[in-house]
C-alpha cells in the first residue's frame, strides 16, 4: 500500500506542508475584520493539516523510511537539513493530534465573542507554536534547531501570559521565560560543543562518535539541562507547575501534552549519537527520572489548584518516561538487549500515553473552569451532575493517568516493570529491580491524587456558589475529549497496537533490536492483557447486568445520605480536597510541604477564625528566588549597560558580531 | 493433561465463587470461641448476602452513576485477580510473564472505584474513611512489590503461578530468613488491605476510626451485598498468595492438593479470628509506622536474596 501511495504523494512532503499550514493557520484571523471568523478558519485549516500530517507520519513510520530535505539558505551556518526518520515520525504524532483537538476546543472555550481582545493573539501562536514543535522535529542544523526551538519557547511565552493583566499570570510568565533562556543557553554550549567535535552544524548521524571523546560529557550534561529544563524533570521543573496552570487549558494541554516532549526528544535524539554510552548517563537519567515521579506525584497530591495538580503530575510522568530513558540507557552500556527493549517500549509508549490523557485532562479542567470560574478544587464539588459526559471522560483520564488497567496507562508502566523485574536474573546489575517498589509508590500516590481531583470536582455536592449551576459542554469542546478518552481506551484493550507504533522508533534508536525475536514476545503478553481487560470488562458488564435485573425486582428508594443521626449537614461539612489529602501529606510530611496558618483559639467561646493550608515550592521559594535576589544585588551595577534604549542595544550587538569576525580572522 | 488442565481451571473457579464466605464465618466462630459464646453459624456470611441481595436499595439522592459503579468495579477487578492466583499447588487458569503486576493494579482499580464511590456521598464520614483507605492502601504497595521481587528472584520466573507454586519446604531451608521476614510483611498487607483488626474493625459501623466499612456506609440492598461478598473475595485472593508461602504443602497428587489447600485456607481464617481476638485496633496514627514497618521488612527479604 505504501509504495502505491508513494506514487501519487510523498508523506515527507505531506508532513512538511502540513507543519507550516499550521503556523500559518492564524495569520488570516489577525487581519480579519469580523471577530472569530479567523478562529473558525484556523481551526479549519488546521483540523484537515493535522489529519494528514497524521497519516504522513503514520506512512513514514510503519515504512521505516527516512526522508531529507536541504533548505536553501545564505546564512554561514553550513547545510539545513529537515530529515523525519521514524524518530521524528513517532514525536510528530502527538504535535498533529493535539493540536488539532486544541484547535477545535478553542472554539468553545475561548470563543471570541467573550475575548475578543485576546483571541487573535492566541489563535496566532497557537498555530505557531504547533508548527515550530512539527518544524524542530525536522530540524537537522544545530544553529536551524536552535532558532525553531526559539520560536517554540517564546510562543509558548505569549499563549501562557495571555491574561496578563493578571498579576499571578505575568509572575508566570517571568519565571517560565527565565527558566527557558536558562535551557537555551545550555542548548548554544551543547550546539558548539557538537561543532566543535564535528566540524560542521549539522546534528551527528546515529552511532557517529564515542562517548569517550574530549567533549563527549559536555555535551551529554549540556544537553540534560537545556532539553531536561524544557522536558521538566527534576530540579529543572520550577516553571512547569505555575505556567501549566495559568495558560488557558488547550495552550496547557499542548505544552504539557506535546511540548514536554520536545525536552525528551531532544535527550533522546542526543543519545542516538553515541555508540557507547558510558553507565553513569543512564544511571543518572534514572535516578533524576525517578526523583521527579516521585517528587511530581507528592506535590500533585498536596495541590489545591486542579490544574497545578495535572501540572505536577506531568512532572511524574516525565519522571516515569525518563526512567524509561535511562533503563534503557542503562540496557545499551550493559548490553542487555531485553532491557533496552523493555525500557524504551516503556517509555516510548508512555510518551505517546501522556500526549491522550493530559490534554485530555487539561480540556476537561478548561471545561469546568469554564463552568465555575475557578480552579480551586476546595470551591467544587457536584458538577458530574450538571456535565455527566464531561465527568465521564474525565474519569476515563483520570484511571488512564493512575497507570490502571485497562487504559493505556498502565500498558506502558507494565513494560517498564516488566524490564525492571527481568533485570533480577540477570548477570549484572540487579539493583535496578530496586525501582520497581518505587514505581509502585508513585502509583499508589497518583490515585490519591485523581481520586482527590475526580471526587471534589465531580462528586457530592456544591461546596460553593460557584459549582451550583454547571452547564455541559458543547460539542467542539466534547468531540476532542471523546477522541482522546477513545485512544486510552483503544491502546489499553489493544496494547498489541502501542507496541506497533513505537518498534518503529525503537529501531531507530538501537538498530539492534530488529533482529531479535522480541517483539513477537511481548506481543503475546501484550496478547494477554488484552485478554484480561476484556474479562475484566466483561466480569464488569455482567455484573451490573445482574444487578440491574436485581434492582428492577427489588425496587429502588431515593433518600438524603446518611448523616448519622445528625439533621443539619450542609454541603461544607463534606470531606473537601484539602481534608481528603490531609492524611497523605501528613505520613508523606518530609516530601511535601505546606504552609500552615492556624489561628490561637482562646477562651470557652472563640470567635470566627481563618485556617489556611498552601502547598509550597520549596525549590523555587527556598532556592531559585534568594539565588536571584543575591544575583540582583551582586549584579546590579551591569544594569547601567541595561537603560532601555533600543538603538544602543542594537550596537551591543553589531560591535559584538565584529570583534568576533575580528578574531576569527 | 489438557483434562486435568480444565478439571484444575474449573474447580478453581467453583473454590473462587463459593468458598470466600466461608472465610469469614471460620474467623466469626473463632471469635465467638474466644469470648466463650457459641456463635453465628459457619454458613451465615451466605445467608446475609443472600438476604441483602433480596432487599430493595436506597440510592443517596447525591449520587451518580459512580457510586452504582463503585461495587461492581471492585467485584470486578476481585474476581479478575483471583483468576490470576493460583490455588494451591496448581496453575492458575491465566498465568503470564508480568501478570504479578497486573495483579497488584487490579486492586488499585477496585480501590479507585470504592473511594470514589464513598465521595460521591457527599458524607463526611465516608469522604474519612476514603481517605485512610487512599493512604494507608499508597503505603501497603510497595511491600507488595518487595514481595513479589523476593519471590521472582527465588523461582526464577515472571509469573504469579511460577513463583508462588514454586515456594516449598526446600526453598524454606535456603531461604528462611528471608521468606520468614516477607510472611512477616505480608501479613500486615493482608490484615490492612482486608480491614481487619488491629487496622479496622469489620464489626463496628459507626465509629470515626473506621475505614473500609465507613466507605461502604450509604450502599444497601444489593450492593451492599455485592461488596460483602467482593470483600470476601478479597481476602480469599489476597490469603490464597499468603499461603502459598506460609504453608506451602504439596503431595503431588492433584486431588489431595485440592483438599491441602481449602484447609489451608481454613487455617489461615483460624489464624485472623485469633489475632483479632486478642488484639485491639491500633490507634490511627500507628496504622502508618506499622505499614511502613512492613514495608522494611520485605524489602530486608528483598535484599537476602538479591545480594
Amino acid at each position: 500500500m505504501y509504495s502505491a501511495l508513494q506514487g501519487a504523494f510523498d508523506p515527507a512532503l505531506v508532513a512538511l506542508v502540513a507543519a507550516l499550514v499550521l503556523g500559518c493557520a492564524g495569520i488570516p484571523g489577525l487581519f480579519l475584520r469580523k471577530p472569530g471568523s479567523g478562529q473558525i478558519l484556523s481551526a479549519l485549516v488546521t483540523i484537515p493539516a493535522s489529519l494528514a500530517g497524521v497519516a504522513a507520519s503514520l506512512l513514514l513510520l510503519f515504512s521505516h523510511t527516512t526522508a531529507t530535505y536541504v533548505l536553501q539558505w545564505n546564512l554561514p551556518f553550513g547545510p539545513c537539513d529537515l530529515v523525519i526518520d521514524p524518530l521524528s515520525a513517532f514525536f510528530l504524532l502527538p504535535v498533529f493530534l493535539v493540536s488539532a483537538a486544541g484547535s477545535l476546543f478553542a472554539l468553545g472555550y475561548w470563543p471570541a465573542a467573550e475575548h475578543h481582545t485576546t483571541e487573535r493573539g492566541l489563535t496566532f501562536f497557537y498555530g505557531l507554536l504547533s508548527s515550530s514543535m512539527a518544524i524542530l522535529l525536522m530540524a537537522r542544523n544545530g544553529v536551524f534547531f536552535i532558532m525553531v526551538w526559539e520560536i517554540m519557547a517564546l510562543s509558548a511565552y505569549f499563549l501562557l501570559v495571555t491574561e496578563h493583566e493578571r498579576e499571578d499570570v505575568r509572575r508566570a510568565g517571568i519565571v517560565y521565560l527565565i527558566a527557558t533562556h536558562v535551557g537555551t543557553a545550555a542548548l548554544f554550549v551543547y550546539f558548539s560543543l557538537l561543532a566543535a567535535q564535528t566540524g560542521s552544524f549539522l546534528l551527528p548521524a546515529a552511532g557517529s562518535f564515542s562517548a569517550l571523546s574530549p567533549f563527549a560529557s559536555l555535551i551529554a550534561l549540556s544537553a540534560f539541562i537545556g532539553f531536561g529544563a524544557k522536558a521538566g524533570i527534576m530540579p529543572m521543573h520550577i516553571w512547569l507547575p505555575s505556567a501549566h496552570a495559568n495558560a488557558p487549558s488547550h495552550v496547557s494541554a499542548l505544552m504539557s501534552g506535546v511540548m514536554l516532549k520536545m525536552g525528551l526528544y531532544g535527550i533522546f535524539r542526543t543519545l542516538t549519537y553515541f555508540y557507547d554510552p558510558p553507565l553513569l548517563w543512564g544511571t543518572v537519567l534514572t535516578v533524576a527520572g525517578i526523583t521527579s515521579a516521585l517528587f511530581g506525584i507528592a506535590f500533585a497530591v498536596a495541590q489545591r489548584d486542579m490544574k497545578r495538580l495535572l501540572a505536577c503530575s506531568s512532572i511524574e510522568n516525565v519522571g516515569i518516561i525518563t526512567t524509561g530513558i535511562g533503563v534503557a540507557l542503562i540496557g545499551v552500556s550493559s548490553h542487555n538487549t531485553t532491557l533496552v527493549y523493555l525500557g524504551l517500549a516503556g517509555a516510548l509508549l508512555h510518551i505517546l500515553n501522556h500526549s491522550f490523557f493530559k490534554p485530555l485532562l487539561f480540556l476537561g479542567s478548561g471545561v469546568v473552569i469554564h463552568a465555575t470560574g475557578t480552579r480551586e478544587m476546595n470551591l467544587m464539588g457536584g458538577l458530574g451532575k450538571g456535565m455527566p459526559r464531561v465527568a465521564l471522560l474525565f474519569m476515563i483520564g483520570s484511571v488512564a493517568i493512575c497507570g490502571i488497567p485497562p487504559l493505556n496507562g498502565f500498558v506502558s508502566e507494565f513494560l517498564l516493570y516488566l524490564g525492571l523485574f527481568r533485570q533480577l536474573n540477570a548477570d549484572s546489575l540487579v539493583y535496578l529491580v530496586l525501582l520497581a517498589p518505587l514505581l509502585a509508590l508513585v502509583g499508589g500516590l497518583a490515585v490519591i491524587a485523581f481520586t482527590k481531583l475526580y471526587s471534589s470536582v465531580f462528586l457530592g455536592t456544591p461546596r460553593s456558589s460557584a459549582a451550583v449551576h454547571p452547564h455541559e459542554a458543547g460539542l467542539t469542546m466534547l468531540v476532542p475529549m471523546a477522541f482522546f478518552a477513545l485512544l486510552c481506551l483503544l491502546i489499553g484493550v489493544a496494547p498489541q497496537l502501542g507496541l506497533h507504533l513505537v518498534s518503529p522508533a525503537m529501531t531507530s534508536f538501537y538498530p539492534e533490536l530488529a533482529s531479535t525475536g522480541l517483539a513477537a514476545e511481548y506481543g503475546v503478553i501484550m496478547g494477554w492483557l488484552s485478554v484480561s481487560g476484556g474479562l475484566l470488562l466483561a466480569a464488569a458488564a455482567l455484573a451490573a447486568l445482574l444487578w440491574m435485573w436485581r434492582l428492577g425486582k427489588s425496587g429502588v428508594t431515593s433518600a438524603p445520605t446518611w448523616g448519622c443521626g445528625y439533621q443539619r449537614g450542609t454541603a461544607r461539612v463534606q470531606y473537601g480536597a484539602s481534608s481528603f489529602s490531609e492524611l497523605a501529606v501528613s505520613v508523606f510530611n518530609g516530601i511535601m510541604r505546606q504552609r500552615i496558618s492556624r489561628p490561637k483559639l482562646a477562651g470557652l467561646f472563640p470567635g470566627a477564625a481563618h485556617c489556611c493550608e498552601a502547598p509550597t515550592e520549596t525549590i523555587l521559594e527556598r532556592i531559585i528566588v534568594p539565588l536571584f535576589t543575591i544575583a540582583g544585588v551582586s549584579f546590579a551595577f551591569l544594569r547601567r549597560l541595561q537603560h532601555g534604549q533600543m538603538h544602543l542595544y542594537m550596537l551591543y550587538i553589531f560591535v559584538t558580531l565584529f570583534i568576533f569576525m575580528l578574531w576569527a580572522h | 493433561m489438557t483434562n486435568i488442565t480444565v478439571i484444575n481451571g474449573t474447580i478453581h473457579i467453583f473454590l473462587a465463587l463459593v468458598m470466600p464466605p466461608l472465610l469469614l464465618g471460620v474467623i466469626g466462630k473463632t471469635k465467638a470461641a474466644f469470648a466463650g459464646r457459641v456463635g453465628a453459624p459457619f454458613f451465615q456470611p451466605y445467608y446475609d448476602i443472600i438476604r441483602l441481595l433480596q432487599k430493595g436499595t436506597v440510592f443517596s439522592t447525591t449520587t451518580s452513576w459512580v457510586f452504582r459503579a463503585g461495587p461492581i468495579v471492585a467485584l470486578a477487578t476481585t474476581a479478575v485477580a483471583a483468576l490470576l492466583i493460583p490455588f494451591g499447588a496448581h496453575q492458575s487458569p491465566i498465568s503470564f510473564d508480568g501478570d504479578m503486576i497486573l495483579y497488584a493494579y487490579l486492586f488499585a482499580l477496585g480501590r479507585f472505584f470504592t473511594m470514589s464511590a464513598a465521595l460521591d456521598t457527599g458524607s463526611s464520614f465516608e469522604g474519612m474513611g476514603s481517605a485512610r483507605e487512599a493512604t494507608f492502601s499508597c503505603l501497603a504497595e510497595p511491600t507488595l512489590f518487595f514481595a513479589l521481587i523476593t519471590l521472582s528472584r527465588l523461582s526464577g520466573s515472571y509469573s504469579l503461578s511460577n513463583m508462588l507454586v514454586n515456594i516449598s519446604f526446600g526453598v524454606w531451608l535456603n531461604n528462611g530468613a528471608a521468606l520468614l521476614l516477607l510472611v512477616g510483611g505480608m501479613f500486615v498487607v493482608l490484615l490492612a488491605e482486608n480491614c481487619r483488626i488491629p487496622f479496622d474493625d469489620p464489626n463496628t459501623h459507626l465509629e470515626l476510626t473506621m475505614i473500609h466499612e465507613v466507605m461502604v456506609l450509604d450502599h444497601s440492598g444489593p450492593a451492599f451485598g455485592i461488596i460483602q461478598y467482593a470483600a470476601a473475595l478479597k481476602l480469599f485472593v489476597l490469603g490464597a498468595f499468603f499461603v502459598h508461602l506460609a504453608l506451602p504443602y504439596a503431595t503431588g497428587n492433584p486431588y489431595l492438593d485440592w483438599g491441602l489447600f481449602i484447609i489451608s485456607m481454613l487455617e489461615l481464617a483460624v489464624v485472623i479470628g485469633i489475632v483479632e481476638s486478642v488484639m485491639a485496633r491500633l490507634r490511627l496514627i500507628r496504622i502508618p509506622q506499622l505499614l511502613v514497618g512492613a514495608t522494611i521488612l520485605a524489602a530486608f527479604s528483598t535484599l537476602l536474596v538479591i545480594r
